[in-house]
């Protein structure tokens, strides 16, 4: 058995996501690999290699994704892995797309379990909103080619040591200076990290606009929680993306997620409806949110919010 | 230049959707809409056409059950000259690298300069079509683009990241994925709904294509989950802060 996971890095991390996915792969024992595509710092290397990973393939940030997936699909068919695991990053859908055309193997998404049985691969997934799993097998040949979603698999370190690495090597594919990054701009948001808070506070269109959007910054600071947003609010631009709550945003299980101005559409749900408590404010009563919050208020977030901030103020 | 821009027919996300029991595909009716994501790439088309001029037109592309092509005519009455239908009965569950197979190949006959899509569609959710059909086009794929400019025959996009964005630029022809926050898509007019009714949309099959479907996943069961049970839902009488207030007391965040 041989798995591999496909990483990026960021500040000399490996992903979240493919630590969570190396644990998981221990699971099926065999060889674990690790694609790694960024700096390759001895800090990122270490972390997939406490995890699991015993070889990692290399290729230098910035490489196009063309030509990553040719330099994988290259190492695919020389070392036959079983399995990859890409996470839901931009650049992890970019490569397993075109992985997957290359090799002509189909990719299943939004992996909330893999199983293997017999050689057959499964992937469990969570569709509409999370109310229906669906179980789906592997029937084209490996490897079989996954994304999964992000903290469905605890990351635990196994205590592994340095994996030994390789340079990939990257194919010419004819467009590979087609595309090129002109600047990288940074847009930071103050407050805890939205993935880690223990509350969050996370705001919908129902907030009308940017600047009444900024009462959530009051609230979330009372209860000492995380500012958080639907992806209308990001397309906006009300607050920048890596606040996105959702199926392409962030995954948040907080023990208090406080929903304002939010209907609960499928893309939003996904990304917060395992929170411990659900509460809700919203002014259509037939709004999805409701179907999973623990309390709902019917009710204007412009009237609720103000008065619960000030009688929360008011308590010291 | 051929811009090409993938729109999807969904059943309404506003009803409840339905599998069917056997093969655990998607219910199709015959009344589907436009995929609301869909809009904004087929504004950006129609914006990159207006600068264009005349050189330019908009064709959108389509794999589904036809039906009464209602979520296609909605894209046509934004302003798109044509629209091509892949329509078989043998794509039917077809998984995402065989639509994209399909969609590759009709762009290719269609000689688009420009094939546009969003980054995921609002049922499938799998997110990764754009770039499976780079791949088998042969294209570099520009993706997440929050912003789209053409500037001296190349686009240049702002691509959404984790950190913040990247300014990315790049020679036709190619792919262009948007993200729903681009640009803010036109309604249609009147006059616009009333010529939809008679542009052309033709209709082909994969073996048009020269694509064969092939069957490289199965379903093997589809299960309700245990979902969480709604609390309390109250109507606010002045008084609901208070309840919050309580339910924070309870949780002991307060």
């Amino acid at each position: 058995m041989k798995t591999w996971v496909f990483s990026t890095e960021s500040d000399g991390e490996a992903a979240g996501s493919a630590l969570e996915a190396l644990t998981k792969a221990r699971d099926f024992g065999g060889e674990l690999g690790a694609v790694l595509v960024g700096e390759g710092s001895e800090a990122a290397l270490a972390q997939l290699g406490a995890h699991g990973a015993t070889t990692v393939l290399h290729a230098a940030d910035n490489t196009s994704s063309g030509v990553i997936a040719a330099g994988v699909a290259a190492a695919v068919e020389a070392e036959q892995p079983d399995l990859l695991i890409f996470g839901m990053g931009n650049l992890d859908r970019d490569v397993a797309g075109r992985l997957s055309a290359r090799l002509g193997k189909p990719i299943l998404a939004n992996a909330v379990d893999i199983t293997e049985d017999g050689g057959t691969w499964r992937v469990a997934s969570e569709i509409l909103g999370g109310s229906t799993m669906v179980v789906t097998e592997f029937a084209g040949g490996s490897p079989a080619i996954v994304i999964t979603r992000p903290k469905v698999f605890a990351a635990e370190p196994s205590g592994g040591g340095t994996p030994t690495v390789t340079a990939m090597d990257t194919p010419d594919i004819g467009h590979a200076d087609a595309v090129e990054v002109l600047s990288q701009h940074a847009e930071t948001s103050e407050g805890p990290d939205l993935e880690a808070a223990a509350i969050v506070v996370s705001g919908g269109r129902g907030m009308g606009d940017e600047a009444r959007f900024g009462a959530l910054n009051e609230l979330a600071g009372i209860l000492g929680g995380a500012v958080g947003a639907t992806r209308a609010v990001v397309d906006a631009g009300w607050v920048p993306y890596s606040l996105q709550v959702g199926q392409t945003g962030k995954t948040v299980k907080p023990d208090l997620y406080v929903a304002c101005g939010i209907s609960g559409a499928m893309q939003h749900l996904v990304g917060m409806k395992d929170s411990t408590t659900i509460i809700s404010i919203n002014k259509d009563p037939e709004a999805p949110i409701f179907g999973i919050s623990d309390l709902g208020i019917v009710g204007d977030v412009h009237t609720v919010v103000p008065a619960l901030v000030e009688a929360l103020k008011a308590r010291g | 230049m051929k811009i090409v821009v993938c729109v999807k027919q969904i059943p309404d996300p506003a009803s409840p959707y339905q599998l069917d029991p056997e093969s655990y595909f998607v219910v199709r009716p015959n009344d589907q809409v436009l995929d609301d994501t869909d809009r904004y790439g087929v504004e950006v088309a129609l914006q990159l056409s207006d600068e264009l001029g005349e050189d330019a037109s908009v064709t959108l592309l389509s794999m589904s059950p036809g039906g009464s092509q209602q979520g296609i005519r909605q894209a046509l009455a934004m302003g798109a000259d044509g629209a091509i239908l892949i329509e078989d009965e043998t794509l039917r569950g077809a998984d995402a690298l065989t639509t994209s197979q399909i969609l590759a190949a009709a762009a290719t006959r269609a000689e688009a300069d420009l094939l546009i899509a969003g980054t995921e569609s609002t049922d499938g959710y799998t997110g990764v079509v754009p770039q499976q059909v780079a791949e088998i086009m042969g294209v570099p794929a520009l993706t997440f683009a929050r912003k789209v400019e053409h500037v001296d025959g190349k686009l240049r996009i702002e691509r959404q990241t984790q950190a913040g964005y990247d300014v990315v630029e790049g020679a036709l022809p190619a792919v262009l994925s948007v993200t729903s926050g681009v640009v803010e898509p036109r309604y249609p007019t009147f006059k616009g709904i009333m010529q939809a009714k008679s542009k052309p949309v033709e209709t082909l099959t994969a073996a048009d294509l020269g694509v064969t479907a092939k069957v490289s996943q199965k379903i093997v069961s589809v299960e309700e989950v245990e979902g969480r049970q709604a609390g309390d839902i109250i109507e606010d009488d002045g008084e609901g802060y208070l309840r919050i207030i309580e339910k924070l007391e309870e949780v002991k965040v307060v």
